[in-house]
């Protein structure tokens, strides 16, 4: 292959690219201010960060021993922000969507949970109103409001006067009670012994506890080592790089379609030069410009963020530059099947916007649902995304980029192919 | 890639054969060997037959005008001579040699002034040239030499640093013929290369191919416009509807039509006679 026609369009397509003010600014900046502004968000708390709360509202309907009981501890939570609110504002604040989930205490709680804490009676029960939207802080705060519920009722009835009295209340109700006499006598001297612990601990003084968890929990994120925390701008920085260098790549494909209508392509074809040079010259400044790309963003986090090549920097190159061939190559695809500018353009949006969304460009994959997960490796952005996440903050070695690398030349390739079968050389 | 040796282009180039005397082309002088000859050209495309039979040649030191209606199969002939279609038939000889596949050596002797403006808008025409050479395999000095004596020859030295965009339309063609020189071809496919241009661009258009012609290239030249025609072409092939319908001299073709009064007929008034006043698509 002549090397002369190969590096003079190479030379002449990075000189038409960098004179394109608007592809520049396109390609480089675009993907980093959105890559930040995704990473800001997707990277999570770091080590000594306070987590985000979770705005909820308390209505306590109630104001016994135990609803106090349960707004203290909520209060409390670190994972709560508490606003003590009438219940008409509470539900407004939930449909407005300032508040995440409403907490209706309802009259005579306490009582109730009380009563069926010691025997089977009704449970009485603790409203949630909450925004559709966020199901998913439903669930945490559902998990830890049953913690806050078990503590209060738990407490006021092994130590606070509601319980005494519910104890006291309960005694001749069991002994009266047609239960068997072996289990009837088992209940008395439960409730007998919870009476003599009300008088030791009124006694001995001293901050009742009530239930608590039986354990305490310790976090580890499993990232590239103990002491690498999780960078979500590792993540957003390659795939938006990814989403703009296809962008870029789509634009070559066009421009190839502008030249033929030109009549620049009878010019070159006059030359004693192989259509397959021509395509690899395209090829060759495609992926020079992709890498140029990906690496600007990546330097760019690096210097920034503190992204880190956490695996191996050789398969970090290696991805890069399987990524940038798949994007030149899916330029040239687009050159080859797209008619005129104008329908390549629609389609090419389209289709770059669905491979980046599928291949978790923008929100990572492991949040579609397993179908989808598996059904989304036929997408080449996906090992793309995830090949860079296994050679940056996963801190995978080599051989976690050997795959990406092969199935992204595996593209290239079925790309190519098709591009240098079905270009139209001349204008229809 | 092998092939003839490459000369920047030069007026001091000498010619490839010594001049010889013609009466033909009005006393120019035109030299014998035959740089381009399309034998028995077929092209077909699906049920269209675009070119059928057709054959021509041109020689060294000759300005051939290639004259059609629209759809006459003009380009479709230009295509095929410049390797950019396949015949279906027939050859295309680049000084004897037949012209075969995208890679041919032979294809360096050929120079493409194509219709459009085939040029980067965002380059400069110094850029624009540089590309375009190094396609021909030209680097260093002698592609910077080729540039400045295609740009001297066109009158765009002062504008070599400029992009081609801040250019009138009659620089932008002066700029493309120069890109189809730009690597000394032997012989030049010019087609319409004065759409759009005002008549100062045109007249040093012509100055141009006529110091071309001087120096030995061989010329195909098509046009609509029938004056170019008078004033450049030593001899005219009338092409209509993919067949050759008349190949000769101005004055012969005068010779053939009879007019009142035995004024020589214009070239239009032959060529309508010869191609029809129907409408073309």
């Amino acid at each position: 292959m002549a090397l002369i026609p190969v590096a003079a369009m190479v030379r002449k397509d990075l000189q038409l690219f960098f004179s394109d003010r608007r592809a520049v600014i396109m390609s480089f900046l675009v993907p980093i201010a959105i890559a930040s502004f995704f990473g800001s968000i997707f990277s999570g708390p770091s080590r000594n960060a306070e987590p985000a709360r979770i705005a909820v509202a308390i209505v306590d309907h109630d104001l016994s021993a135990i609803s106090r009981g349960i707004v203290a501890g909520a209060q409390g939570d670190r994972n709560l922000k508490i606003d003590l609110a009438a219940e008409t504002d509470a539900r407004d604040s939930v449909r407005r969507g300032r508040t995440v989930v409403a907490v209706i205490i309802p009259a005579g709680f306490g009582d109730a949970a009380g009563r069926a804490f010691f025997s089977n009676g009704e449970k009485p029960p603790l409203g949630l109103v909450y925004d559709p939207s966020r199901a998913m802080e439903l669930a945490m705060v559902r998990g830890v409001m049953t913690e806050h519920v078990m503590q209060a009722v738990s407490r006021e009835m092994f130590s606070g006067d509601q319980g005494r009295a519910l104890v006291e209340e309960t005694l001749p109700r069991v002994q009266s009670s047609t239960m068997p006499d072996d289990q009837k006598r088992l209940l008395v001297e439960m409730l007998g012994s919870v009476q003599r612990f009300y008088g030791q601990s009124t006694r001995a003084g001293g901050a009742p506890q009530g239930i608590t968890m039986p354990y305490t929990v310790r976090e580890e994120a499993m990232t590239a080592g103990s002491n690498i925390a999780y960078n979500g701008y590792a993540h957003s920085f390659g795939g938006m790089a990814i989403q703009f260098l296809l962008f870029a790549m789509a634009n070559l494909g066009i421009e190839m379609l502008l030249e033929r209508q030109k009549g620049l392509w009878k010019r070159l074809r006059s030359a004693p030069v192989s259509r397959a040079t021509l395509l690899a010259g395209k090829a060759a400044s495609g992926t020079l410009i992709s890498l140029m790309t990906l690496w600007v963003s990546f330097a760019f986090a690096m210097i920034v963020f503190k992204v880190r090549i956490e695996g191996s920097v050789a398969g970090f190159i290696g991805i890069s530059i399987g990524v940038a061939m798949m994007a030149a190559s899916f330029g040239l695809l687009v050159a080859a099947l797209g008619n005129t500018p104008a329908s390549a353009r629609g389609i090419t949006t389209f289709a770059i916007l669905i491979m980046v969304m599928l291949g978790g460009a923008w929100v990572p994959a492991f949040v579609f649902p397993r179908w989808l997960q598996q059904f989304t490796l036929i997408v080449p952005v996906r090992w793309a995304v995830d090949g860079f996440d296994a050679m940056t903050w996963r801190g995978i070695g080599l051989s976690g980029a050997l795959m990406p690398i092969a199935v992204l030349l595996g593209f290239t390739a079925a790309f190519m192919a098709v591009a240098a079968t079905r270009f139209r050389w001349e204008e229809a | 890639m092998t092939g003839p040796a490459l000369q920047p282009f030069s007026s001091e180039n000498l010619p490839l054969v010594e001049k010889t005397d013609d009466d033909e082309g009005g006393g120019d002088t035109i030299w014998p060997t035959v740089m381009l000859e399309i034998k028995n050209l077929r092209k077909s495309f699906g049920p269209l037959v675009a070119v059928d039979d057709v054959s021509f040649s041109v020689r060294q030191g000759e300005i051939l005008g290639l004259l059609g209606p629209n759809g006459a199969g003009k380009t479709t002939t230009v295509s095929m001579a410049a390797g950019l279609l396949t015949p279906d038939r027939g050859d295309v000889l680049i000084a004897g040699h037949r012209l075969a596949g995208d890679t041919d050596a032979a294809k360096r002797r050929i120079g493409l002034v194509p219709q459009d403006l085939a040029l980067y808008d965002e380059l400069s025409a110094r850029d624009n040239l540089r590309f375009f050479g190094a396609l021909y395999s030209l680097r260093g000095g002698a592609l910077d030499d080729a540039i400045r004596r295609a740009l001297a020859l066109v009158g765009l030295e002062e504008r070599a640093r400029d992009a081609v965009k801040t250019f009138s339309g009659g620089m932008k063609r002066r700029l493309n013929l120069a890109a189809g020189l730009l690597h000394d071809p032997d012989i030049l496919l010019l087609d319409e290369p004065t759409v759009g241009v005002d008549p100062q661009s045109r007249n040093a258009i012509f100055d141009n191919l006529e110091a071309l012609k001087a120096r030995g290239k061989a010329l195909l030249y098509t046009t609509h416009y029938m004056e170019e025609v008078e004033r450049l072409a030593d001899r005219i092939v009338i092409i209509d509807h993919g067949s050759v319908v008349a190949d000769d001299t101005l004055a012969g073709l005068q010779s053939r039509v009879a007019t009142a009064g035995g004024r020589p007929a214009t070239l239009e008034s032959m060529f309508l006679t010869l191609t029809g006043r129907s409408l073309r698509d």
